[in-house]
């Protein structure tokens, strides 16, 4: 061992494409990371970039019929999760893989009380009685610090504020201890007061019960608090890749750098003119085949007219380089 | 000499009864609104932040009569307008208009974009056809949208034009006042941008007034002239944007300030994490609402007490409650009689 960490996920050359009536789209477009135990990484980009599509490819929850994963590798634990059987998958989804999704209000059962959905999680996984079921239910509840678990167990998700009912979806997520955690965007529907706490609470499950997270989100603030390695993502490809302080100090694709200068921070002078990223993301039916960056910035890279070069340029520092975009 | 407000709003109060039971009867009443007094300078943004369900939506909404006050006065140059009827205040709307936050839900689906920038006008009867056009072509071409769009429907815009559309909206009359009711936070943050930069180049050319309402503290300070704070449908604290992110004094701003993610990872700092959510504004504590929340051992004694907003620094209000307060600047403003 050298002292760094094993990959408890390798996405290689992800292809998803999706079947609509203009034909077979390509939504994320070989898209490369690894995930190292224990950390965090995160993946960041507007809407429409891919990085949703990307991380429920991973766990093989795409829209049905039209999401097809058309080529690449998903290893997990040394599992083929691409060629993994249905019965398969679904014993890592949920069991050794757990999922936070966006809205808590969507991916709870309004009709069950929270204790049936957190136990059913235990009977269907672990196989112990309804009984032991529930009172790991509780448990998992307790550890999530809702106050008074018992009495909540027996509450709708209405009866639920925001953030208290996220953390019901943390808490579904993590009752089997799974290694890997992906969460896609947990935190976006929330307050900041809120979202402080469930990020707080993430923070020391993971070191806690020692797992790695995918974070999916669009706010470099949030990348900055928790992640320890970051993924970029424009349409459909990762233009830029790197640890959380070599992105943040040394951003180098223009996409990148205009993401992280195009947010006000406290310390902007007030009523300034931010810098702007003109024009809007292409959609996924007019994508270019060259670099998909100049394309939004309307200008034409010379001698790119396939994927610019997705290559090293210093250590754990990955970047496209097309000669417009890549600004060292 | 301060010039006098454009917009001053004195004791406030939006209250909605709750209904329960087979009749029907009030059971409760929720207080969205409460006690609300600001003044906006012409030419100023005032920032309005708190965390969801703390009523400054509704309070937005009753600044432009969508909703009718329940008590308190909201005067708009000279004219109170807090009970003014529908059919009197018409005339006097085109002074003051409203942005929504969801631009996509705010367009009427099946009027052309034409056909939305024009009906203020019609409304109000200004202007010849011919007049009517080129001001439609002149809004669209200030807010950055080509004027071939303006046969467009809504549908066939991004969220970040269809925000530009409901700004040129806003804009036709030319009004004093605009209520931007979380107007980027549906979008993304490059579209996001494009935006504000839009709304402080326009306040710059027309010398309009923002209520500015959002919860995304960074965008506020960005934009505001001055923040108010608001919790449970009080305003806690007041002051100029820049003294309120460098000189917080209410306990509340402090937390909420200092749950604002940095992008900087160098930079984690210890948070102050505020246990729970914001509570119900049904029946709310008797006392310091958040004295409550934080469960403050002077909380009893702010039962009954008078928690109004007082001068702690020139232009700096705060509410004068001893369980948001350290003991220095408590002492600074209490009332007299304690």
């Amino acid at each position: 061992m050298n002292g760094k960490p094993n990959n408890i996920l390798e996405v290689d050359k992800l292809i998803t494409s999706f079947e609509t009536d203009r034909g077979l789209l390509r939504a994320v477009d070989q898209v490369s990371f690894t995930v190292p135990e224990g950390k965090t990484v995160g993946i960041v980009g507007e809407s429409g970039c891919g990085k949703s599509v990307t991380a429920m490819s991973i766990v093989r929850l795409l829209p049905q019929p039209a999401g097809k994963i058309l080529g690449g590798k998903i290893i997990f634990k040394g599992q083929d999760l691409l060629h993994a059987s249905e019965a398969e998958i679904r014993k890592v989804r949920g069991g050794e893989i757990g999922v936070i999704f966006q809205e808590p209000m969507s991916a709870l059962n309004p009709v069950h009380r929270i204790g049936h959905q957190v136990a059913e999680v235990f009977h269907l996984h672990k196989k112990i009685s309804k009984k032991d079921a529930w009172d790991a239910a509780t448990e998992m509840l307790q550890l999530v610090r809702i106050p008074d678990p018992v009495k909540r167990m027996m509450d709708y998700p209405h009866h639920l504020s925001g953030g208290m009912r996220q953390r019901i979806v943390i808490a579904l997520a993590l009752a089997c201890r799974p290694s890997l955690v992906i969460a896609d965007e947990p935190t976006t529907a929330l307050d900041v007061t809120v979202q402080a706490q469930i990020l707080d609470l993430m923070g020391r499950l993971q070191s806690e019960m020692k797992m790695s997270i995918i974070l999916i989100t669009h706010d470099m603030g949030v990348i900055a608090e928790t992640c320890d390695e970051v993924v970029v993502m424009y349409a459909g490809r990762v233009v830029e890749k790197a640890s959380a302080e070599e992105l943040f100090a040394h951003p180098l694709h223009a996409y990148t750098k205009g993401l992280l200068h195009s947010i006000p921070t406290l310390d902007t002078p007030s009523k300034s003119i931010l810098n702007t990223i003109p024009g809007m993301v292409a959609s996924l039916a007019d994508y270019a085949h060259g670099c998909r960056f100049c394309q939004r910035m309307g200008r034409k890279a010379p001698g790119v007219s396939e994927r610019p070069i997705f290559a090293e340029v210093s250590p754990g520092h990955w970047v496209e380089t097309c000669p417009e975009c890549y600004q060292p | 000499m301060t010039p006098p407000p454009l917009l001053s709003i004195s004791q406030l109060c939006v209250h909605f009864p709750v209904r329960g039971g087979v009749m029907l009867r009030q059971t409760g009443t929720v207080r969205a609104v409460d006690g609300v007094s600001l003044d906006i300078a012409p030419g100023e943004t005032l920032g309005l932040v708190g965390e969801s369900g703390c009523g400054k939506s509704t309070l937005g909404k009753a600044v432009v009569r969508l909703l009718k006050p329940t008590s308190g006065s909201i005067h708009f140059g000279d004219a109170d307008i807090s009970r003014t009827s529908q059919r009197a205040l018409r005339p006097l709307r085109r002074n003051f208009q409203m942005i929504f936050q969801d631009p996509a839900e705010s367009l009427d689906p099946r009027m052309s974009v034409r056909s939305i920038l024009e009906e203020p006008f019609i409304i109000h009867g200004l202007g010849s056809r011919a007049e009517r056009r080129q001001q439609v072509d002149d809004l669209l071409d200030r807010v950055g949208l080509p004027a071939s769009t303006a046969e467009h429907y809504p549908f066939e815009f991004s969220g970040g034009q269809r925000q530009r559309i409901g700004i040129a909206r806003a804009l036709a009359l030319k009004p004093k006042l605009i209520v931007c009711d979380e107007p980027v936070s549906a979008l993304d943050v490059s579209i996001q941008s494009q935006i504000l930069n839009l709304l402080v180049e326009l306040q710059q050319d027309f010398g309009l007034s923002y209520l500015f309402i959002a919860h995304d503290l960074s965008v506020v300070k960005h934009i505001s002239d001055r923040v108010a704070v608001m919790y449970l449908g009080k305003i806690v604290e007041v002051a100029t944007a820049e003294t309120i992110y460098r000189d917080p004094r209410h306990a509340y701003t402090k937390a909420l300030l200092s749950a604002i993610p940095t992008p900087d990872p160098k930079a984690r700092r210890e948070k102050i994490l505020l246990e729970g959510d914001v509570p119900s504004p049904i029946n709310p504590p008797a006392g310091s609402a958040f004295g409550h929340r934080i469960g403050h051992p002077r909380y009893e004694e702010t039962i009954g007490m008078d928690l109004a907003l007082r001068e702690i620094a020139p232009g700096h209000m705060v509410a004068a409650d001893p369980c948001c307060l350290t003991d220095e600047d408590w002492r600074k403003i209490r009332p007299t009689s304690l």
